[in-house]
């Protein structure tokens, strides 16, 4: 079996933050399987050829988030990618675009874990109920409204892949405004209001400027760049409706 | 003493290492053309307010060949700037809701163009009854 394997090329950026100055590229050939994923080259590297290579990864089957990866210049999930779409060219793989690089193919997530907790991303009820009251009802219809948002798995795809977020680091960004957007759709959740602070502050969703690769990279669907969108007209007319019924409180 | 030193990416032409990227450029700078032909029509209001003369010089003018082929390159960007706007709808457009069912991204994109068109010609129409 061994004999019949094909061998491709992988170009790794590579970084050591205590001896390198900056990443540099590093080549390894890598014999290869039909049913063979990138991340699975990547692990055949460190298992192999270098076991310094550093990169995340967890449950091999797209649903963990923490395997993506640029290949050949395009956010995806190294799981779900396969070696044999690329063979017989070179492949080359770096650490996520956007993020600053911790070490070789492992970004520096903690800026992305902050926008997360400031979105309030748990549900906020509209009228608190006591455990007599019963639980929180819901139809199927109020369900649809933002059952498309849950299915974000964090693996920051769309920030690789929104240029904006590149250019302003602080841009709250497409998966946690697409978070942000399935509470507020939810029936159940009552802080709208609260969250439209952030919503049209300078952080928030006029950052983006409608490129739309977010949604197009999105590995689950989630189409963060609608969430974006969608708000962008919630916090016009927030603004103006703010002029016919004052609220008072906006800072 | 953290051996961190996290390296951040410079972002120079960034537009330039994505096809989708470069696409983007290519599209929101068809805007200009927009912009430059309702600078030719508010010329145009300019020169009517100063009276017949001037209006009927910049009719005149916009019969040049130079003008000809400059009309020809508006109409091109403009219709690609049509068309990749309306291909934005699905993105920037709350979703639809129609019998309990979201409407398709090629439905809300062929409405869009579907509308325009009309448009287009119901105004091609009435300045033709107009000139007639």
């Amino acid at each position: 079996m061994s004999d019949t394997k094909k061998i491709i090329e992988i170009e790794v950026l590579r970084y050591n933050p205590e001896s390198d100055k900056e990443p540099h590229l590093e080549v390894y050939k890598v014999p290869f399987t039909d049913d063979m994923s990138v991340l699975q080259g990547a692990q055949y590297i460190k298992d192999n050829f270098d076991g310094s290579l550093t990169f995340r990864w967890s449950c091999r089957m797209a649903i963990c988030g923490s395997c993506g990866m640029m290949i050949n210049g395009i956010p995806k999930l190294s799981c779900e990618t396969f070696l044999r779409d690329y063979y017989p060219n070179r492949i080359r793989i770096e650490a996520m675009a956007h993020f600053p690089i911790e070490k070789d193919l492992v970004v520096d997530l903690s800026g992305f874990i902050e926008k997360l907790e400031s979105i309030q991303p748990y549900i906020i009820p509209k009228e608190p109920r006591t455990l007599e009251q019963g639980e929180y009802l819901q139809t199927p219809e109020e369900f649809n409204k933002y059952i498309q948002f849950t299915s974000c798995i964090n693996c920051t795809l769309c920030y690789a892949a929104c240029p904006q977020v590149g250019l302003n680091p602080d841009f709250i960004g497409p998966a946690a405004i697409a978070l942000l957007h399935r509470y507020n759709m939810d029936s159940r959740d009552g802080a709208s209001e609260q969250r439209m602070e952030l919503v049209a502050s300078e952080e928030g969703v006029y950052n983006c400027s409608a490129v739309g690769y977010c949604s197009e990279v999105c590995p689950k669907h989630v189409d963060p760049g609608n969430a974006v969108n969608v708000n962008k007209i919630n916090a016009a007319k927030d603004y103006f409706l703010r002029f016919l019924s004052p609220k008072g409180g906006s800072k | 003493m953290s051996k961190r030193r996290p390296y951040v990416r410079s972002m120079d032409g960034w537009w330039k290492k994505n096809p989708f990227y470069v696409e983007y450029m290519v599209h929101e700078g068809t805007a200009l053309f927009v912009a430059a032909y309702a600078f030719t029509l508010l010329v145009g209001l300019v020169r009517l307010g100063q009276g017949e003369a001037a209006w009927t010089a910049w009719l005149e003018a916009l019969k040049s060949p130079f003008s000809l082929v400059f009309h020809a390159v508006f109409l091109v960007a403009i219709v690609y700037h049509a068309f990749t706007w309306f291909k934005l709808f699905p993105l920037t457009m709350p979703p639809i809701i129609v019998n309990g069912k979201k409407v398709g991204p090629g439905v809300v994109v062929g409405s869009g163009w579907t509308a325009a068109v009309v448009a287009a010609l119901a105004l091609l129409g009435l300045v033709w009854r107009i000139a007639a």
